[in-house]
């Protein structure tokens, strides 16, 4: 079997003059565990690979790719990808990635132990995960306990000089919870992410699942009011997801961001410092390359509630006239272009805890999960309104919970409506660490 | 078709070879999936795409336990491979080898496909991006930007099972979807639209690119006056078509058998049951030609069906796959899918849509003092075992006085399933299917249609902002 950077250069080295030509091969492997009532319910074991190449001719960009790395499908795909070429506009900023000089901050991605880890001893985290989370609360049931691993390497080689490749694998397990009270039905969810499964903390998995689910139970509507709201750091993260289309300079040449034109202005309450930093080992996401294969690194969004600079991938930065900041984002061989996009985003963090912050709060909720981001936020208009769930906050002390109801802003007023972020950093498996946040002035829309 | 993704002969060594360690149950799918798409944005096509994924999944069943092994080879060593990996996931007890003979495949087709896209030019796809892009400019100088997409693909599968079912299908389907941002005083505003049906490039000679364009265009203009949304809980009258995925959420969901035999529905143990307003009869239909979420045969090889859910308000049924109808002893009801052969099938929807009430659709406006028209949803989301699900509005105006007034920003609606069937208290009969969707569930996408007469909910709570 040829190595993967055998492949894509070959695929380069096949490019005719006037063509710029990328090729973007993978190679993976995962295994799902999902455990029930003890049983092993399902067992999903298999490896997958694929290709997509990029061509470039006279400002015109033709992509094709295949779920292969069998060489006729290649031949073809590289076929189809300069056929394509033939129907795109000129753009005179079209084009690859070149090496830019900046040495990538080498990252540990690859983890022996995890390679290693015996089938059986997933099998058994799943169960004991299941076992726990179950034994946390005589009210809770199971409905999901999952193990997951998956390996990964990719290659990329360019006729404008890139070649870079690279390996990683990571594991989790995760459990779904059922709380019940009489008629009343509530649910949770609690994870533990890792390269090395041996190092899983499965009792705060569960306690937190089974935690997450009872506290929920008795929930009313609450009557619809002015707010201040404390998001929990698991929904933060989530909110920096939101807030990470505004700040993609692609977003920006296209007129899509709302702080288009607005570098150097106050964005954000003065607590606001915005990092995105792949470099960082303790982030989910820290990689050593972006998505074109140039070096990942540490960017300043915003700072102190100064908006400081936008992500760029190469294409983007052409057009903004500035330099690729790292930040392409590629969906994969069978992504295209890629896109430009923040890779590992932390708030800068306060000192104190949650149970701290909410002391502070008069009138406010805690929110604790969130529902239908997807559907009610819109990241141009700026228009937030989210499903939420939680408790409320009376005069600094955790009351009732609430469910059924939104909480609503808009992004550009929640950001300068920050009052406090909290110290309680939380490195969640996404794009955003976590992290407690507290914001005034939220509708909180129920009865 | 010349050839079969998988021979019989193929087929039936490679079950055998499913079935060595004993397994009770084994399964081929097969798939083979070409796409075109095309990408229009910031006033140039940026990009054509062809795609080929090819590959097929084995599944094994022991007991209460499934292995399941994908693979992109799909030679007979290849699959045998993947066969060998999902057996010993399975951990069969090594009972010996069930033998099962399977003939021809089936097919069942819900409708013809009349131009094969692959068969059309490329360059005709491209025109059709800017078309769109020329008609939403045209509408208004205040639209600053439009992106466009064009796709199609035939996806042909083959299913083939130790119970001996063998069958096939070609599944075709077509979209365009336009997206604007239109920028005013109030700052930037944005319009979707999207058409999308199991069909062949004939869907262009049945539906202009250019309305759809406009249609997008022009509901970012009229945002571009919108107020804040209010806040509270009041009387939603939802226009026809645009409103399925408020069953698909308050109901379709915990209508699945997998997630009630898990206890994850609040509509467990309600069959025979009252569990929506008398007006509601709520259909999932598979073989609704031309619809989105049409499929002549599941993925499990079962022939789509028209399963009736809810009959007069009174629950009727679930929805079913293989495993599940096979743990309670119920047919199947042609409603296992999957995302693409590198994953397990489960219960999922196909067309799932209301049947026409009785009522003028402005009269019911008319009825309604004081609320809230939603003329587009967005996409939703529903927790199936609290039932609490929310979706969002994407061009929505305030009724004052029984009259359609101001437009609204967006915002999502939040309600509890099982209360919110109870509280639809008027019924139109001006039924229409809605736009394209994808349902996500357990991290897997398929395609899905609903629909809808207008009908109002006499309580829904709307997140916006204003007090």
């Amino acid at each position: 079997m040829s190595s993967l950077q055998e492949i894509v250069d070959r695929v380069v080295g096949q490019a005719k003059p006037g063509e710029q030509v990328e090729a973007f091969a993978s190679r993976g492997g995962e295994t799902s565990i999902r455990v029930y009532e003890g049983e092993v319910e399902h067992f999903v074991s298999a490896q997958s690979e694929g290709i997509g190449i990029r061509v470039i001719r006279e400002g015109r960009t033709g992509f094709a790719y295949a779920g292969t790395l069998d060489e006729s499908a290649i031949a073809e795909v590289l076929s189809e990808a300069r056929d394509n070429v033939a129907f795109g506009t000129p753009d005179e900023w079209a084009g690859l990635a070149e090496p830019d000089g900046v040495e990538p901050v080498p990252q540990v991605l690859w983890s022996d132990a995890l390679e290693q880890f015996p089938t059986a001893k997933k099998i058994d985290l799943a169960k004991e995960l299941e076992r726990l989370a179950i034994a946390a609360d005589s009210r809770v049931r199971v409905d999901e306990a999952d193990y997951q691993d998956g390996w990964g390497e990719v290659a990329v080689a360019t006729t404008t000089g890139i070649r870079r490749a690279g390996r990683e694998n990571a594991a989790n397990v995760s459990v779904g919870t059922l709380a019940e009270d009489g008629e009343d039905t509530q649910t949770g969810f609690g994870f533990s992410v890792g390269r090395d499964p041996a190092l899983f903390d499965l009792q705060k998995a569960a306690r937190e699942a089974a935690d997450r689910a009872t506290r929920l139970l008795g929930a009313i509507k609450p009557p619809s009011k002015k707010v201040t709201v404390v998001l929990d750091p698991y929904v933060t993260a989530q909110f920096l997801g939101v807030i990470s289309s505004t700040l993609s300079g692609e977003a920006v040449i296209k007129g899509r961001s709302l702080f288009a034109n607005r570098l150097g202005e106050v964005v954000a309450s003065p607590l606001i410092t915005l990092i995105d930093d792949p470099t960082n080992p303790l982030a989910y996401t820290a990689t050593d390359l972006d998505g074109e294969g140039l070096a990942a690194r540490r960017n300043m969004l915003i700072e102190s509630g100064r908006l400081n600079q936008f992500v760029h991938s190469s294409y983007s930065a052409r057009r903004a006239g500035t330099a690729s900041t790292g930040n392409a984002v590629r969906g994969g061989y069978a992504g295209g272009t890629p896109g430009a996009g923040c890779l590992a985003m932390q708030l800068a963090p306060g000192t104190r805890s949650q149970e701290q912050l909410i002391a502070d709060v008069s009138d406010g909720v805690l929110i604790q999960m969130v529902q239908g981001l997807h559907s009610g936020v819109n990241p141009i208009s700026g228009d937030f309104s989210t499903g939420a769930s939680g408790l409320l906050i009376k005069d600094g002390k955790i009351g009732a919970p609430v469910r059924e109801f939104t909480i609503a802003s808009t992004l550009q007023r929640m950001l300068l409506d920050v009052v406090e972020v909290g110290g309680d950093i939380d490195w969640l498996p996404s794009r955003a660490a976590g992290v407690s946040l507290v914001i005034n002035d939220v509708m909180m829309s129920g009865e | 078709m010349a050839s079969q993704l998988v021979e019989s002969s193929v087929a039936e060594s490679v079950l055998a070879v499913a079935m060595a360690n004993g397994g009770e149950f084994a399964e081929i799918f097969a798939e083979d999936r070409r796409s075109t798409s095309a990408g229009l944005d910031d006033g140039r096509v940026e990009q054509v795409t062809s795609g080929r994924d090819r590959g097929a999944g084995i599944r094994v069943v022991v007991g209460e336990t499934t292995g399941y092994a994908y693979t992109s080879d799909l030679t007979e060593r290849g699959l045998e491979t993947a066969a060998r990996a999902a057996a010993a996931a399975a951990k069969g007890g090594g009972n010996g080898v069930k033998v099962v003979a399977l003939g021809s495949p089936s097919s069942h087709p819900v409708n013809n496909i009349d131009v094969d896209p692959t068969s059309v030019a490329k360059a005709r796809k491209v025109e059709l991006l800017l078309e769109a892009n020329e008609a939403a400019r045209s509408v208004d100088g205040a639209i600053v930007q439009v992106s466009a997409g064009y796709s199609d693909a035939r996806r042909e599968i083959l299913v083939a099972n130790t119970e001996g079912v063998y069958a096939t299908d070609a599944q075709v389907r077509t979209a365009f979807r336009v997206s604007v941002v239109a920028n005013g005083d109030s700052g930037m505003q944005t319009g979707y639209e999207s058409l999308g049906h199991t069909m062949g490039f004939e869907l262009f000679d049945r539906h202009k690119v250019a309305d759809v364009g406009l249609a997008a265009a022009n509901q970012a203009i009229t945002k571009l006056r919108a107020r804040p949304a209010p806040s509270g809980a009041m009387p939603v009258v939802i226009k026809c078509g645009s409103g399925g995925v408020l069953f698909h959420e308050a109901c379709g969901h915990g209508l699945e058998a997998d997630l009630i035999a898990k206890g994850a529905s609040v509509y467990r143990d309600r069959v025979g049951q009252l569990v929506a307003s008398p007006l509601v009869t709520l259909v999932d239909d598979g073989t609704m030609s031309g619809e989105w979420g049409a499929i002549g045969i599941d993925d499990e090889g079962n022939p789509s069906q028209y399963n009736v859910l809810i009959q007069d308000g009174v629950l009727t049924d679930y929805m079913w796959d293989y495993l599940r109808a096979r743990k309670e002893g119920h047919k199947v009801s042609g409603n296992g899918r999957r995302q693409n052969y590198t994953y397990l099938p489960m219960v999922r929807m196909t067309n799932t849509y209301v049947l026409n009430g009785t009522e003028d659709p402005e009269a019911i406006v008319r009825d309604t003092p004081n609320g809230v028209y939603v003329a587009k949803l967005g996409g939703g989301s529903v927790n199936t075992a609290t039932g609490d699900f929310v979706f969002g509005m994407t061009e929505a105006y305030l009724i004052e006085n029984g009259q359609i007034t101001e437009p609204l920003r967006e915002g999502n609606l939040i309600g509890n399933g099982p209360q919110v069937l109870q509280d639809i208290d008027l019924l139109g009969n001006d039924f229409a299917m809605g736009s394209p969707g994808t349902c996500g569930k357990d991290g897997q996408g398929v395609p899905v249609g609903d629909g809808q007469p207008t009908l109002r909910v006499k309580s829904l709570t709307i997140g916006g902002t204003a007090a």
